[in-house]
């Protein structure tokens, strides 16, 4: 016990700088994910019968195979295949790969539920805009888009959690998020070696930041509690 | 001249025939009921008014100016569609208001955004906005739900929602509201305070095509009644005629249905 309190300001130092990059991610794979999951979703429930097969496709693969794997694949596939290590061998080059990995996986996971969404809200409220003289775009965004945001906060949330502890997938690929830091003090590092502890203790940080995006994500479904 | 001139029109559903060329037209300020059984294609007529539904034949001209010809594909094109449906309003059998927004706002929604189309909208925003706003006032006042502005739909009851949903359509100035069914998802007592609102706006002179199963109503209330069956106008006159005394046997047999216990 004393040991470990005696590491515990070197490995906790160790563990805050992980935890960026694990916040990073997550939020590099928020910012993409969102919007391209709606593109996706778009292109699914096309009427032009080619472009909605291949988008399914896509999210069937996607969704098929493990986020690992595709994070081996984006991040060797152009060096050792191609010859053209896009990517180079930094940790700027890892964070890339694996922010690109994971903002596709999770746009076709979100672009399901975003066409559950759509295609759960009645049609006669889109017959509504049209008869009164709305645009596509204005119905979109100013009569379907908030009823689909309510509908979709609950499943949505569960995808966010999931998000916050799958980017510890990234370690696969030596990114040095949280899981990786904490690995470190295995093999040595910081002058501490064979220390298993801080590797249980990234766990800690899982816990509070889902913590605080459960807190956030009910804030939200509570605000949009005014309709029904 | 008709307000309303409809022609010929018909539609087809993969293999069924849903309208086999209806025809009828409606001066300013008259009020139309159409009547008929489930399957007989009033619903349809409505929607094809309203460019919910293309017709495969046939024309519809509001005073004058012809929408839509289905021989003429100048008369068809998607860009127009949007400010052609503008000259009718519709109240729907489900209300359908937006359930994010207030009484108030279900009502000025379409217009704010279609006064963004106006040549000076930057400069005279406030003043388009406080019209609007006005307007929508006036409108929900006349329904009776002056003291329900500022409530969401789920507060309300289903007449006090379908009223709003009138207001909302009125709001446009449609040269004819439609109705489809509009008291079919009420009981009795709200039926009641729906159909009172639309008699009003009979009295008002407001041009209207009512889809409806409430015979007496239609009677009072129409200037002229189409029977529906089977895609075809059986019987078409006053509403002495052909509620009162009908001369097809199909009408006859249709209204005796409402009055068999």
């Amino acid at each position: 016990m004393d040991l470990i309190l005696q590491q515990m300001p070197t490995v906790l130092k160790a563990l805050n700088v992980g935890f960026l990059q694990t916040l990073k991610l997550f939020v590099a794979t928020g910012l993409g994910a969102f919007p391209l999951g709606l593109v996706i979703a778009f292109g699914s429930m096309s009427r032009f019968k080619p472009l909605s097969l291949l988008t399914r496709f896509v999210v069937w693969v996607v969704r098929g195979t493990p986020l690992m794997i595709q994070l081996l694949i984006i991040y060797y596939f152009p060096g050792m295949v191609l010859k053209n290590n896009i990517w180079g061998s930094g940790e700027a080059g890892r964070f890339l790969a694996s922010a690109i990995a994971f903002i596709f996986n999770y746009a076709c996971y979100f672009s399901e539920i975003y066409r559950g969404g759509i295609q759960s809200i009645p049609k006669g409220q889109q017959e509504a805009g049209m008869v009164l003289g709305m645009t596509k775009s204005q119905i979109f965004f100013k009569v379907t888009l908030l009823q689909v945001i309510k509908r979709i906060v609950p499943p949505m949330s569960n995808e966010i959690i999931t998000l916050v502890k799958d980017t510890a997938l990234a370690r696969i690929i030596a990114l040095q998020e949280i899981i990786w830091a904490g690995q470190s003090f295995l093999k040595g590092s910081h002058g501490i070696a064979g220390a298993i502890w801080p590797l249980f203790f990234t766990a800690v940080y899982y816990l509070a930041f889902t913590g605080i995006v459960t807190l956030v994500l009910g804030r939200l479904e509570k605000r949009l509690d005014y309709f029904r | 001249m008709a307000i309303l001139d409809v022609k010929d029109i018909r539609k087809t559903f993969g293999r069924t025939e849903v309208l086999k060329g209806i025809s009828f037209s409606l001066d300013k300020g008259q009020v139309v009921s159409v009547i008929g059984s489930s399957g007989s294609g009033k619903t349809t007529l409505l929607r094809c008014l309203n460019f919910l539904e293309t017709p495969d034949g046939g024309s519809i001209a509001v005073n004058g100016e012809t929408l839509f010809d289905a021989a003429d594909p100048a008369t068809q094109r998607e860009a127009d569609i949007r400010r052609k449906r503008l000259h009718f309003g519709l109240v729907f059998q489900s209300f359908n208001l937006f359930p994010q927004y207030t009484a108030l706002e279900n009502v000025t929604l379409a217009g704010r955004l279609l006064a963004k189309e106006e040549p000076d909208y930057k400069a005279r925003k406030k003043e388009l906005f406080a019209n609007i706003d006005g307007e929508a006032r006036a409108l929900l006042a006349q329904m009776g739900l002056s003291d329900r502005i500022n409530n969401y739909p789920h507060q309300l009851s289903g007449g006090q929602q379908q009223r709003v949903a009138i207001a909302r359509a009125l709001a446009l100035r449609p040269d004819i509201l439609c109705f489809d069914e509009p008291t079919s998802a009420l009981d009795p007592e709200l039926t009641q305070e729906v159909l009172r609102v639309i008699r009003q706006l009979a009295d008002r002179q407001t041009t209207m095509v009512i889809v409806t199963h409430e015979m007496a109503f239609a009677r009072d209330v129409s200037t002229h009644v189409l029977f529906m069956d089977g895609g075809v106008v059986v019987e078409s006159g006053p509403p002495e005629q052909v509620i009162g005394a009908p001369t097809q046997e199909r009408t006859r047999r249709f209204l005796e249905s409402f009055t068999r216990p």
